[in-house]
């Protein structure tokens, strides 16, 4: 590093553009918001919001053209960065589509809530292409205060408040062991470049202090990710928090902290990860499914099946590194659409104030709107896993690169959950068509901009359930940006072989 | 000179502390208190390392540490001021709407 050259160059900010897109037109929300009123608050923020997640789509497709190395070894434009941003920008869209109409039913005011949605989607963005300890852990805040704030946007409403405490008190506890394993990696290996780390964990003597680094990051990464035993605060957070939020907050971050600990764990070669994955990836599926079996709220039940699907994505990171990485990756894009697609109905159905709920209002829902209860019934299939949606080879994908690693024990467990799973979803699809509703009122209908954002999610499921190949090839052309970096001689090939 | 590991022992138990506190205390704002003796546990072994390694990155890493705790205490404190508005309390007992 030489100590003259302090000025970044203009390449170095197109390494962090759909970053700087996201963050302007954050800053243009939260000016522009104290002169609107209410209503125009909540359309003309919105459509700027909704802007501003397009352009860093475009964003990324142009730092996609130029991968390399930005703000002396900060950050790394790869193809694994790049599959990122783009699920986490359109993750962004979709959200801000199906957040117009919730607001207006709820009368909340629109700008601080579009504002940090692009704040928090910056900081998810910038802890995929980073490639060093402190900036991760800077990125990690940036997203995570922002959702601190999103939880408790219903600020009147008492359980939305609670939700957001509990969130920011587990939520910062996390974040201080992460940091205390970032400090002892530091001490380990003398340096927070996951690069660099990498090199001294390969050189055959592991110092005991990486280990106990690697245990304290991943506790800390485990919080933020929902994975049993650090689940706990999951449940309630997704009660309280408003519907869009938590189809935010059940994808995006943690589709970038899945990116952190792919990065730390296969890229710094991370020492004793098998069990420490094996441990939390058995606990969470069977713990986070056992949970959702007894819940009669459906945003505790789909909270409680995050928790299992985090379960089944960390069996992917036991695995080899060249099957293991892509059916990752893959596990988070399909996760991701799935869940908001049933989240956005749920927060359609919920109406004001939040409160249908539970099992018992979707009862006859199949009678009362039958496309919306489709819609569902197909998000809820690709959550168990049925084949033609994004779910089945989701699944199919991470238990074969287990079964490649020899993990049989580990699969095993997986498929007895996936049966397990099948059950609390399928009696939510029986709710809706077997039984008798109580109340027979109109459903609201589906207004433009939510039936876009269902539309986009559904289409997306299918997508990926029906062609997989184009993703999947596009998430194995990246391995080799993680289990073989080249620091200085970063190629350029990740990105050509996709097209 | 005093020894690296005293200092590393120091911010062990200064961390640990505040793990004890979040678990145990049950006024919200003690519990972020706790919160904040445990970053601060890490910012001693981030200085403790970095004399070690006479790399002064270790060092600057304490003032990002620092700031972004000041972002989150800024942003913490706001949602225990929301919470006491709509529970008249803190007391993490008593703010159980939603069933652990």
């Amino acid at each position: 590093m030489n100590p003259i050259q302090i000025i970044p160059h203009a390449a170095d900010y197109v390494r962090i553009l759909p970053e700087l897109v996201l963050s302007v037109f954050g800053m243009i929300i939260m000016l522009i918001d104290p002169l609107l009123d209410d209503r125009r608050s909540r359309s003309l923020s919105g459509a700027l919001a909704l802007v501003g997640s397009l352009v860093a789509i475009i964003a990324t497709w142009m730092q996609s053209q130029s991968p390399g190395l930005g703000f002396w070894n900060m950050v790394r434009v790869d193809s694994f960065s790049i599959f990122f941003h783009f699920l986490i920008a359109s993750i962004t869209a979709i959200v801000i589509l199906m957040s117009y109409e919730y607001m207006s039913v709820q009368e909340i005011r629109g700008g601080e809530y579009y504002g940090l949605i692009l704040f928090g989607a910056c900081g998810m963005m910038l802890m995929s292409s980073a490639v060093e300890l402190v900036l991760v852990f800077i990125a990690l805040e940036i997203s995570s205060i922002s959702t601190y704030v999103l939880a408790g946007f219903r600020r009147r409403a008492a359980i939305s408040a609670e939700s957001s405490v509990k969130y920011f008190l587990l939520g910062s506890f996390a974040t201080g062991f992460f940091l205390y394993g970032v400090a002892l990696m530091f001490g380990a290996t003398g340096s927070t470049t996951i690069d660099a780390i990498g090199n001294v964990l390969r050189s055959g003597h592991i110092p005991v202090l990486a280990y106990m680094a690697i245990a304290f990051m991943f506790v800390g990464l485990g919080f933020k990710v929902a994975a049993a035993p650090f689940h706990i605060w999951t449940p309630d957070v997704y009660e309280g928090a408003p519907s869009p939020v938590v189809a935010f907050m059940s994808t995006a971050p943690k589709a970038a902290v899945f990116a952190v600990l792919l990065r730390v764990l296969f890229e710094a070669n991370a020492p004793g990860r098998i069990w420490l994955i094996w441990v939390t990836a058995a606990l969470s599926m069977t713990l986070g499914n056992i949970g959702a079996l007894v819940q009669d709220n459906v945003k505790r039940l789909l909270a409680y099946s995050s928790i299992a699907h985090a379960g089944y994505l960390l069996v992917a990171f036991a695995a080899l590194p060249e099957n293991g990485i892509p059916a990752a990756m893959f596990y988070t894009a399909a996760y991701a659409f799935t869940n908001i697609g049933a989240f956005a109905v749920v927060s359609h159905f919920g109406g004001a104030g939040e409160r249908r709920v539970t099992m018992e209002d979707y009862a006859g829902l199949g009678k009362r709107s039958p496309l919306l209860a489709a819609t569902l019934t197909l998000f809820l299939l690709s959550l168990i896993g049925i084949p033609m949606t994004a779910g089945f080879f989701a699944k199919f994908y991470v238990f074969s690169a287990a079964i490649k690693a020899n993990l049989v024990g580990l699969t095993v467990i997986g498929f007895l959950n996936s049966a397990i799973a099948a059950y609390y979803y399928l009696r939510i699809i029986v709710v809706m068509y077997m039984r008798e509703e109580r109340d027979d009122s109109p459903v609201a209908p589906v207004p433009f901009a939510l039936g876009m954002a269902l539309a986009l999610s559904l289409f997306a499921t299918m997508y990926l359930g029906i062609l997989p190949g184009r993703m999947l090839d596009y998430a194995s052309s990246s391995v080799s940006d993680l289990v073989a970096p080249a620091m200085q001689t970063m190629p350029v090939q990740g990105i050509a072989q996709v097209h | 000179m005093v020894p690296l590991s005293y200092y590393l022992i120091l911010s062990g138990i200064l961390f640990a502390c505040g793990v004890t506190g979040f678990l145990i205390k049950r006024n919200i704002i003690t519990i972020f208190m706790s919160i904040e003796l445990m970053l601060n546990g890490v910012n001693l072994s981030f200085v403790a390392f970095a004399a070690q390694w006479h790399a002064l990155s270790g060092q600057i890493f304490v003032f990002f540490v620092m700031v972004v705790a000041a972002a989150e205490a800024a942003v913490g404190l706001a949602i225990i001021i929301a919470v006491y508005r709509t529970r008249e309390t803190l007391n993490v007992d008593q703010v159980n709407l939603l069933k652990l």
